[in-house]
């Protein structure tokens, strides 16, 4: 009758060994089938790149065609006895092999700018990076005092939460417009649309945080004599500093999916700018480093902070400190019911 | 032997102890909740004074009251009708003056163990240095010294709780309040927590009120034993227990130790409440050895 667990039973544990390897295969999985539509030749390929254009007018070396039309002209030539046109399959423009982005990502780095004035891409990241930094740290300036207020005393819970609650279902980017015409059209509107799509969650999210710290511990304080500023300061603040760090970096990660839209309003900047502005030119490996490159830069801030979370909170449990996999399941599980 | 015979020296032991100053006066403590428009009394009319350096345990079946009840008198809760006196004053609000170890552990996990026995000490307003030497003593006594640096949750249950007697005897309280504080410990551990509380009571000057279910922790433990009664509870009996001191475990299986165990087990679960309470047995499955 018994039967080992296994690795499908439900809710069950994997060898960590197997969970290192589903780790890779997680991002290798959809390099792989990428690949494979990129370098197979029979795997979609839709278009024909004319390697020899023959008697055809308006082919010319390295035109896509499609392949009927390719086709097409072959059977016009092969019956005036002409010899035929010559093309390898090819997938379009927009999807550009592995090999060719990861080569744009140093590509990227190092064409100038088309015209002059525009930016480098090196300063449309750096760009970038300032607004979310700013609209992040105005945002949690009056964000994090606020929500803890409000989880620690019910009276600004009741005053505050309802509204906060009402805004957070507006989009920020319904905002735009009313910011540009507030703000003008360069950075400010921008730093303000993070600041919207961040703040009232993150009231929400630190009030919930704080009405999680176990209340036991708040009347241990008072049985100890703290005063209620020291109970808030000694005991609510340190009580949820770990968990407060926690929805810092998931919140982080949500004022970054404000950023595309905030470039778009006013004058178009940063790392949205130059997408833009490579798609235009159809220099689609560089659009694509430049979209795999935000994935990197928040990726890697967020393991940053978590690896230096770990330090700065010595008394989490080691089976508290966030792994990798418990960072990533950390981002599903942040805003209040 | 009765549960009230007491020997010579246990008599005297009792006449002094009468004489000590009061210092914890409960004055027909009342509560009442209201659930769902109906109203609940978890508290009737309480009533009882402790000693100096009396150590007293609260005995009562579960879901008596006794939590709200020392919770009361910490200040955490509000009474509906009676008040408490410490040392003659109304008591109004939590406060430092009766220290409290709670059964769920409530150490700062944010704070090593010296932090957390300094956290009243610098809430006092005491400088680092003098709450540092200070508290110092307090984790030797409780004979933790080689972990002052350490962080709660290194630590075991045991040594948690020993933590937390150490930083509620460190704003040297007039009294302990303790809610089942070795509630959550394992046998083994418990009887030795129940050992060490003893020893720290003797070498320090404090009252001790002291909850538990426990009937053997109440013998073991306590000068007199105030029994609740449940649904309301009211005091059902004071106890004076006549178990000599100075207290070991070996007294587990002495003639006063099971008289007073005896009483205590008729108070908490008188014998017709204890019939009726036999589960119905149905036979479902063909039963092959009878173990009875």
């Amino acid at each position: 009758m018994k039967k080992k667990p296994g690795i499908f039973a439900p809710f069950g544990e994997i060898p960590p060994a197997l969970e290192a390897v589903l780790l890779w295969a997680s991002f290798l999985l959809p390099l792989a089938v990428w690949a494979v539509v990129s370098y197979v030749p029979f795997v979609w390929h839709p278009l024909v790149r004319i390697t020899e254009p023959a008697g055809v007018s308006y082919f010319r070396p390295d035109t896509l065609v499609e392949k009927k039309v390719f086709a097409a002209e072959n059977e016009k030539l092969a019956a005036q006895g002409l010899p035929l046109a010559k093309g390898v399959p090819a997938n379009p423009i927009f999807l550009p092999a592995p090999h060719e982005v990861a080569q744009a990502f140093h590509k990227s780095f190092t064409t100038p700018p088309r015209r002059k004035g525009e930016p480098w891409l090196h300063e449309s990241l750096w760009h970038s990076i300032q607004i979310i930094f700013w609209g992040f740290f105005w945002s949690s300036l009056f964000g994090v005092p606020l929500g803890i207020l409000c989880g620690t005393f019910k009276v600004f819970s009741r005053l505050g939460e309802p509204v906060t609650d009402f805004i957070r279902y507006m989009p920020a980017p319904v905002f735009g417009a009313l910011a540009v015409a507030v703000l003008g059209i360069y950075d400010a509107p921008k730093i303000a649309i993070i600041f919207i799509g961040t703040f009232f969650q993150q009231v929400l999210v630190v009030a919930n945080t704080t009405r999680k710290l176990d209340t036991s511990l708040i009347e241990a304080a008072q049985t100890l004599g703290a005063s209620r500023p020291q109970i808030l300061f000694k005991v609510v603040v340190p009580g949820i500093a770990v968990d407060l760090y926690n929805d810092m970096r998931i919140l982080l990660g949500w004022a970054w999916t404000y950023l595309i839209v905030a470039e778009y309003i006013g004058a178009s900047s940063g790392i949205t700018y130059f997408i833009n502005q490579q798609a235009k030119y159809r220099i689609y490996d560089n659009v694509f480093a430049a979209i795999i490159m935000i994935g990197i830069i928040g990726f890697t801030t967020d393991r940053i902070l978590a690896l230096l979370g770990a330090k700065i909170f010595p008394w989490q449990k080691k089976s508290d400190k966030p792994g990798l996999w418990k960072t990533l399941r950390a981002r599903r599980a942040a805003l209040p019911a | 032997m009765n549960y009230l015979d007491q020997s010579p020296q246990v008599a005297e032991r009792f006449a002094k102890l009468r004489q000590r100053p009061v210092i914890l006066d409960v004055q027909g403590l009342t509560k009442t909740f209201v659930t769902d428009g109906a109203e609940h009394t978890t508290l009737d009319r309480i009533s009882f004074q402790v000693f100096r350096r009396e150590f007293m345990c609260v005995l009562g079946p579960s879901g008596c009251g006794k939590s709200t009840l020392i919770r009361i008198i910490a200040g955490l809760d509000t009474p509906t009708g009676g008040k408490v006196l410490l040392d003659g004053h109304e008591v109004t609000g939590p406060g430092p003056d009766r220290g409290m170890v709670f059964q769920s552990y409530t150490l700062f996990p944010w704070l090593t163990v010296k932090k957390n026995v300094m956290f009243g000490l610098r809430m006092a307003g005491k400088s680092q240095y003098e709450a540092e030497t200070e508290a110092r003593e307090w984790i030797s006594l409780v004979g933790l010294s080689k972990f002052e640096n350490n962080y709660p949750h290194q630590l075991s249950g045991g040594m948690k709780q020993r933590v937390a007697i150490a930083r509620a005897l460190a704003n040297r309280p007039r009294i302990l309040l303790m809610d089942e504080p070795f509630g959550a410990l394992d046998a083994q551990t418990r009887a030795q927590m129940q050992s060490y509380l003893l020893e720290i009571w003797k070498n320090v000057d404090v009252t001790i009120l002291f909850i538990t279910h426990d009937l053997d922790e109440a013998v073991y433990l306590s000068d007199r034993i105030l029994v609740l009664g449940t649904n309301p509870s009211r005091v059902a009996e004071m106890i004076e227990d006549p178990v000599p001191r100075p207290r070991d475990r070996s007294q587990f299986v002495s003639e006063p130790f099971l008289a007073t165990y005896a009483r205590l087990g008729e108070l908490i679960h008188p014998p017709t409440e204890e019939q009726q309470e036999r589960l119905p047995i149905t036979r479902l499955t063909e039963v092959g050895d009878d173990v009875e």
